[in-house]
């Protein structure tokens, strides 16, 4: 039986790409922190290593690019959805060029590859939530309606609706998927009034999972074989009070993920990968 | 994406045009031939042009109607009329044209129903007939209503579509309706109004293949077999590659197996079922408005904007070529707020506000919690008079048939198509658009002129034809033609309800009040009453909120308002929360509950009614009595789908104020009681029986239709109201136009109608009082127990009426039919219709005297003595009389209903009726006061006449002084009308009659 819309969470694939030497001087902050390069390299090790040994996914990892500094963030330049690949137009204009590898990575695996010509549209992959049954795209300083539109062109099957992003670099700088039909939203005054208008724009039922945090709400959520519900989160030494509320979750295996040093360059943890699904193609 | 159907139909309208054509001019060139059967189609001598005005069309129609008077055709008296056939041709589902000969005045459903029976479909409510009108939009057939009169010019060219896309299509009881579900599905991805990626087009595309085809067998099928099929706009190589590869791997899977596989595919598409409509918003951007199951979705191209859930509509309404939605106010707003949207033209606005209308009252129904089903099947009667979702679930799963069999024919139909989603409207779109807005409007309303006159002429015969036929059925034609606010096209209703339409809509809007008054009334309006109304309303909502508030939020809200958020909470928190949709938020009105719980309790009831009545034209509405006045149709919350009752009601108010003017009418109220053993409703059925003998026009008569079944002398009565009432409609042009009723009824239904009960209980109770003589003794004794079985009952009785009843239940049709039933249970059922009954008592109260003014102080001194003397001073006197004097004409009521009449006419002397320019009811209400203000304007002679009418329901456990209210309602009138003379006072007094107060 093929169906479609199933498979929430189930992947087989991540595409990650290594931190360029420039990041920590270079990349685009919305604050003034230093990063610590080596330990921010040693993080990502740890998050690739979780990707592909803990969870056994199938690890594509690029290669850092030094024109590029925040090239690690590939979130930002395809959002994938079953078969089929969005190449975005990042709002930044410093970051265009990352499509270029990830383009290919997708092609490689045999993606429907679309890609967002349109020189009006930005579109960050950040901004993009996808619920499972729809998607949401935050509109912010990275992401206009037409790039919004694009991907409502390029995901038929789906209701996109665009809802502002008040407060953040993303959408996703303050909410997530916890599981099939939960979402987790910070605790923020503007990341509340955002899941509000997600809730009138959609036709579907959600549970909601706020935690304290609105930073601590990224998330990433897998349902693999064999392990069932999985939840990466941040660790209790950055997000205390969020992590207790994860810690409530019983049905999900948790692993703590630390994520210190790219947060600083306002890298949360979806924007570290970008995750596939082969199985699921028909 | 349901709009559009394939262009292929399309394709071949032009030669079916030509020959329907010449079939249709020969029909007309044998007017006289009994019966022309099929044969006279093809052979088709005649030719006419078939470019063919609207309007000559209809002068058309007339004629023939005219001639034929064809709705009483059934009446025995009218002995043989010609029957003239049409062929119809209908495009099936699967692409293929089924064509068949209906009678040319035959009603949608007859057809509807021809088409199911010829598809063997029993669970029908999710289709419906299409046609194209002159701009080619499809426009969905109303079964209520003649086909002749929505089919304008061409051919009788029909399409059966899916009309609801059910949400769940696991739940149709039968294979064969998600067969020909499937098939509407299918046409919809082909055509490309319902988008899906290709890995969707794949899926559903191998599921149509093994549905249609069976199990792939190379050597049957050969090798191409595949590409004979359509699953996409753009189909290509890969995409039949891709679904042949499925298709290997269904090995016996069964037709309706894969059927059921395709829809639970098919329903997730973000598309399915969505209704679109080319629309600017109000900053002029092209928008598309999505009508489905759930809400409306705002669209800018693909992407979804905005989303307004139906229990977040507090009311739909169009004007022009503008559709409004007026939204319940947020967790952080303060009013409601009404969003407003251009259509290409003022029928596109039309249609989008009738399909919303359908489809919140199929799909909302659903709703367990009995209140929202209340209020939405209020809104649905007039616009949608088919079954809900739910009922049609109740029903289909009576279905006890052995699962039909039928043949899946291999889907004919091919990619003609390329227009994409309502490309046809977007032509239809741009070219209305390029006409500019202003001259748009100007066409409407010259259109709506020449309609106007038109109608008054139509209705006039039609009154005659009815009189003549009247006894008959008269009943059952009319009401759909005055009433249904659906048959646009129509042109016998049209306006009139067109205008009250938008009137009511506009009610929003001050703005629009003062246009739509402006447009009816040759009076002009004063503008303080806007102001005043504006203000009311104001006042409205301040009370509605604060008292309200919570109820207003929604499950969400409440529970996003009470999130952990920062909370300290936060730590504790079990975190995950339901997020409740909107949807699931009930619609109920805050105020309704509470209000009705009320009502049983209190003890005492006492109404005032203090009439004013003016030869100059000022009009103030005086409504607000009591420093709580809500009042004006907007607000209330439950106005969403009223609009359809609304009108009604004030369609009813209106005509019972028609009667009033005349003069003779106010006690009919009491008559109709007496006549139907007491029961409040009754005396809506009362009113019209007297009414009709008085000549003047009854409201009752196009609802009574309703209850012919149930009592054949209602029917009567009704027949006779019906045609009087024709003849007033006639005489007044512009009528119906400004009648705006308050949401707040709809809101208090039941309050008020068991106010109403009491008092006229009380008087029968009391005999003291003069109200005693007003009522029949028979009514009294039932009329009391009646009142106890009351509100709790209400929803009981409704269940256990018809069909219909349950339906309709708020509309003014159904309380009537219910009162015909005598029954206590009836008046619990009047209760839910409660609004209605209340417009139209009102109005009847408060007819009761032109003539006499009395002096104020009198009434003064009635109101202290209690009731009657109040009663006594005025109109009992004058009922006493008149008893006397209008029995005879009352022949169809059997009770004493007579006696009111005579009284009236009395009184009134005067005959004429004069025209009804406009009539307003305000109803405004706290916890234990309900004030009902009716305002009717006339024009006779050259004189208009202004009257007000004020009803105030005093509610309350304790005792109250109501000579003091009395007084103050009194001065409050005054002071609002300084100009107007008071010239009744009625005073109920109803202590516990019941001792079932507890029940609530």
């Amino acid at each position: 039986m093929a169906g479609l819309m199933s498979d929430f969470g189930c992947y087989t694939h991540a595409i990650v790409r290594a931190i360029p030497a420039s990041l920590a001087k270079e990349a685009l902050r919305s604050s003034h922190a230093e990063v610590d390069l080596a330990k921010a390299r040693r993080e990502h090790e740890l998050y690739t290593e979780v990707l592909r040994t803990t969870l056994g996914l199938e690890v594509v990892e690029l290669p850092a690019d030094e024109s590029l500094p925040d090239c690690v963030f590939v979130e930002d330049a395809a959002v994938v959805c079953g078969d089929t690949a969005l190449i975005t137009r990042p709002g930044a204009e410093s970051r265009r060029r990352e499509t270029e590898a990830m383009s290919k990575a997708l092609k490689d695996l045999n993606l429907n590859i679309v890609e967002m010509t349109d020189e009006n549209a930005t579109l960050d992959g950040g901004d993009v939530l996808f619920t499972g049954r729809e998607f949401f795209v935050g509109l912010s300083k990275r992401t206009n309606q037409r790039g919004a539109e694009i991907l409502a062109d390029a995901f038929k099957d789906y209701a996109v609706s665009t809802v502002p992003v008040l407060e953040g670099l993303h959408l996703k700088s303050f909410c997530s998927m916890g599981g099939p039909g939960l979402i987790v939203i910070g605790a923020g005054e503007s990341a509340q009034k955002t899941l509000k208008i997600m809730q009138q724009m959609s036709d579907h039922r959600y549970d909601k999972l706020t935690v304290a945090d609105d930073f601590g709400a990224n998330c990433i959520y897998m349902n693999l074989p064999n392990k069932g519900h999985v939840l990466l989160h941040h660790t209790a030494e950055q997000y205390p009070q969020s992590v207790k509320v994860f810690e409530k979750l019983k049905d999900h295996m948790l692993i703590p993920v630390c994520n210190m040093q790219k947060v600083k360059v306002d890298g949360a943890l979806t924007c570290c990968s970008v995750l596939i699904n082969k199985k699921a193609n028909v | 994406m349901t709009t559009e159907s394939g262009a292929a139909s399309e394709a071949k309208q032009p030669q079916e045009n030509k020959e329907t054509e010449k079939g249709k001019a020969k029909a007309a060139a044998e007017p006289t031939s009994p019966q022309n059967q099929s044969e006279q189609l093809p052979a088709a001598t005649g030719h006419s042009t078939p470019a063919r005005k609207d309007q000559e069309q209809q002068e058309g129609d007339q004629v023939s109607h005219r001639s034929s008077t064809s709705r009483l055709s059934r009446s025995p008296l009218k002995g043989v009329k010609k029957t003239k056939i049409m062929e119809c041709k209908v495009s099936l589902l699967d692409g293929s044209d089924f064509t068949l000969n209906v009678e040319k005045r035959a009603k949608g459903q007859v057809l509807f129903d021809k088409i199911c029976d010829h598809l063997n479909l029993l669970e029908k409510d999710y289709y419906g007939i299409t046609c194209r009108d002159v701009e080619n939009q499809k426009n969905w057939l109303d079964p209520s209503k003649e086909l002749k009169k929505q089919i304008r010019t061409g051919p009788w060219n029909f399409a059966f579509n899916v009309k609801f896309y059910p949400p769940d299509p696991s739940q149709l009881t039968e294979d064969i309706t998600r067969y020909y579900l499937c098939q509407q599905l299918r046409d919809d991805v082909v055509s490309g109004r319902l988008p899906c990626s290709f890995a969707t087009h794949t899926v559903l595309g191998s599921y149509t293949v093994q549905s249609e085809l069976g199990d792939y067998d190379p050597e049957e099928l050969g090798s191409d077999y595949i590409s004979e099929l359509r699953f996409a706009p753009n189909q290509t190589k890969e995409l039949e590659e891709k679904v042949m590869e499925l298709h290997k791997t269904y090995k016996g899977m069964t037709p309706a197996e894969a059927e059921m596989h395709f829809l639970e595919n098919a329903k997730k598409l973000s598309m399915y079922g969505v209704d679109l409509h080319h629309a600017k918003d109000s900053e002029g951007v092209e928008i598309m408005l999505g009508v489905c199951s759930s809400g409306l979705l705002i669209y800018r191209d693909r992407l979804r904007i905005n989303r307004f859930a139906w229990p977040k509509i507090l009311k739909i309404s169009y004007k022009r070529n503008n559709f409004y939605i007026k939204i319940r106010p947020g967790e952080f707003e303060q009013f409601e707020s009404t969003i407003g949207f251009k259509l290409p033209n003022h029928r596109a606005a039309k249609r989008l506000w009738k399909v919303c209308v359908e489809h919140h009252t199929f799909f909302r129904l659903i709703s367990p919690e009995c209140q929202p089903k209340k209020f939405l099947s209020l809104g649905s009667k007039f616009r949608y008079s088919g079954r809900t979702q739910a009922q049609t679930r109740r029903a289909s799963s009576m279905i006890i048939r052995p699962a039909p069999l039928f043949e899946r024919s291999t889907s004919k139909r091919y990619n003609m198509s390329l227009s994409l989603d309502g490309a046809p409207i977007m032509e239809n779109h741009e070219t209305l658009m390029k006409d500019s807005a202003a001259d748009g409007a100007a066409k409407i309303i010259t259109k709506g002129d020449i309609i106007t006159t038109v109608t008054t002429e139509k209705k006039a015969e039609e009154e005659k034809a009815e009189q003549d036929d009247a006894q008959t059925d008269a009943v059952e034609t009319q009401e759909p033609t005055a009433t249904t606010p659906l048959r646009h096209d129509t042109k016998t209703d049209s306006e009139q309800t067109d205008f009250a339409f938008d009137g009511d809509m506009t009610a929003t809007e001050s703005e629009a009040d003062d246009d739509s008054e402006m447009r009816t009334q040759d009076t002009s309006p004063p503008e303080e009453m806007v102001k005043h109304q504006t203000s009311i309303s104001e006042l409205k909502r301040s009370f509605l909120e604060t008292g309200e508030s919570t109820p207003g939020m929604t499950e969400w809200e409440k529970r996003l308002s009470s999130s952990p958020a920062r909370s300290p909470k936060a730590e504790e928190a079990p975190m995950i929360e339901p997020l409740e949709l909107q949807d699931t938020k009930d619609e109920q009105p805050a105020g309704e509950k509470p209000s009705k719980e009320v009502e049983p309790k209190a003890t005492e009831a006492a109404g005032y009614l203090v009439k004013y009545v003016v030869d100059s034209i000022t009009t103030d509405l005086a409504s607000s009595s009591g420093p709580h006045g809500i009042s004006l149709s907007t607000t209330m919350d439950d106005d969403v789908f009223m609009d359809g009752t609304l009108r009604e009601v004030d369609e009813v108010s209106e005509r019972a104020e028609t009667k009033v003017s005349p003069g003779a009418v106010r006690q009919e109220v009491f008559q109709a009681i007496t006549d139907k053993k007491g029961t409040l409703i009754i005396l809506k059925e009362a009113d019209d029986k007297v009414d009709a003998e008085g000549k003047e026009t009854s409201a009752a008569g196009e609802e009574k239709e309703p209850v012919i079944p149930e009592e054949a002398e209602a029917e009567e009565i009704e027949m006779l109201s019906t045609s009087k009432e024709i003849e007033y409609i006639n005489e007044d042009t512009s009528v119906v136009v400004e009648a705006k009723t308050t949401a707040r009824k709809m809101q208090s239904p039941k309050m008020e109608i068991k106010t109403d009960d009491m008092t006229q209980i009380k008087g029968t109770d009391s005999p003291k009082k003069a109200m005693a003589s007003w009522i029949p003794e028979v009514v009294k004794t039932e009329a009391s127990e009646v009142i106890s079985v009351a509100t709790k009952e209400v929803k009981q009785t409704k269940a256990s009426d018809a069909m219909q009843q349950e339906e309709e239940i708020f509309t003014f049709e159904e309380v009537q039919t219910e009162l015909p039933k005598s029954s206590p249970s009836q008046i619990t059922v009047s209760g839910s219709s409660a609004t209605s009954l209340e417009v139209s008592t009102l109005g009847w109260v408060s007819c009761s005297e032109k003539g006499p003014a009395e002096p104020e102080e009198k009434m003064a001194v009635a109101t202290e003595t209690e009731a009657a003397p109040a009663e006594s001073t005025g109109p009992t006197g004058l009922d006493v009389v008149e008893v006397g004097t209008k029995e005879a004409p009352v022949v169809h009521t059997e009770t004493k209903t007579t006696t009111y009449e005579s009284a009236e006419a009395d009184t009134n002397g005067d005959v004429d009726p004069g025209v009804l320019l406009s009539a307003q009811t305000i109803t405004s209400e706290t916890t234990s006061t309900t004030t009902t203000t009716h305002i009717t304007k006339t024009v006779k002679g050259g004189i208009s006449e202004t009257r007000i009418e004020k009803r105030i329901v005093i509610t309350g456990d304790t005792d109250i002084d109501h000579d003091q209210a009395l007084a103050q309602a009194i001065k409050e009138a005054k002071e609002q009308h300084p100009d107007m003379s008071v010239t009744k006072v009625v005073v109920h007094k109803e202590t516990e009659i019941t001792p079932e107060e507890g029940e609530d």
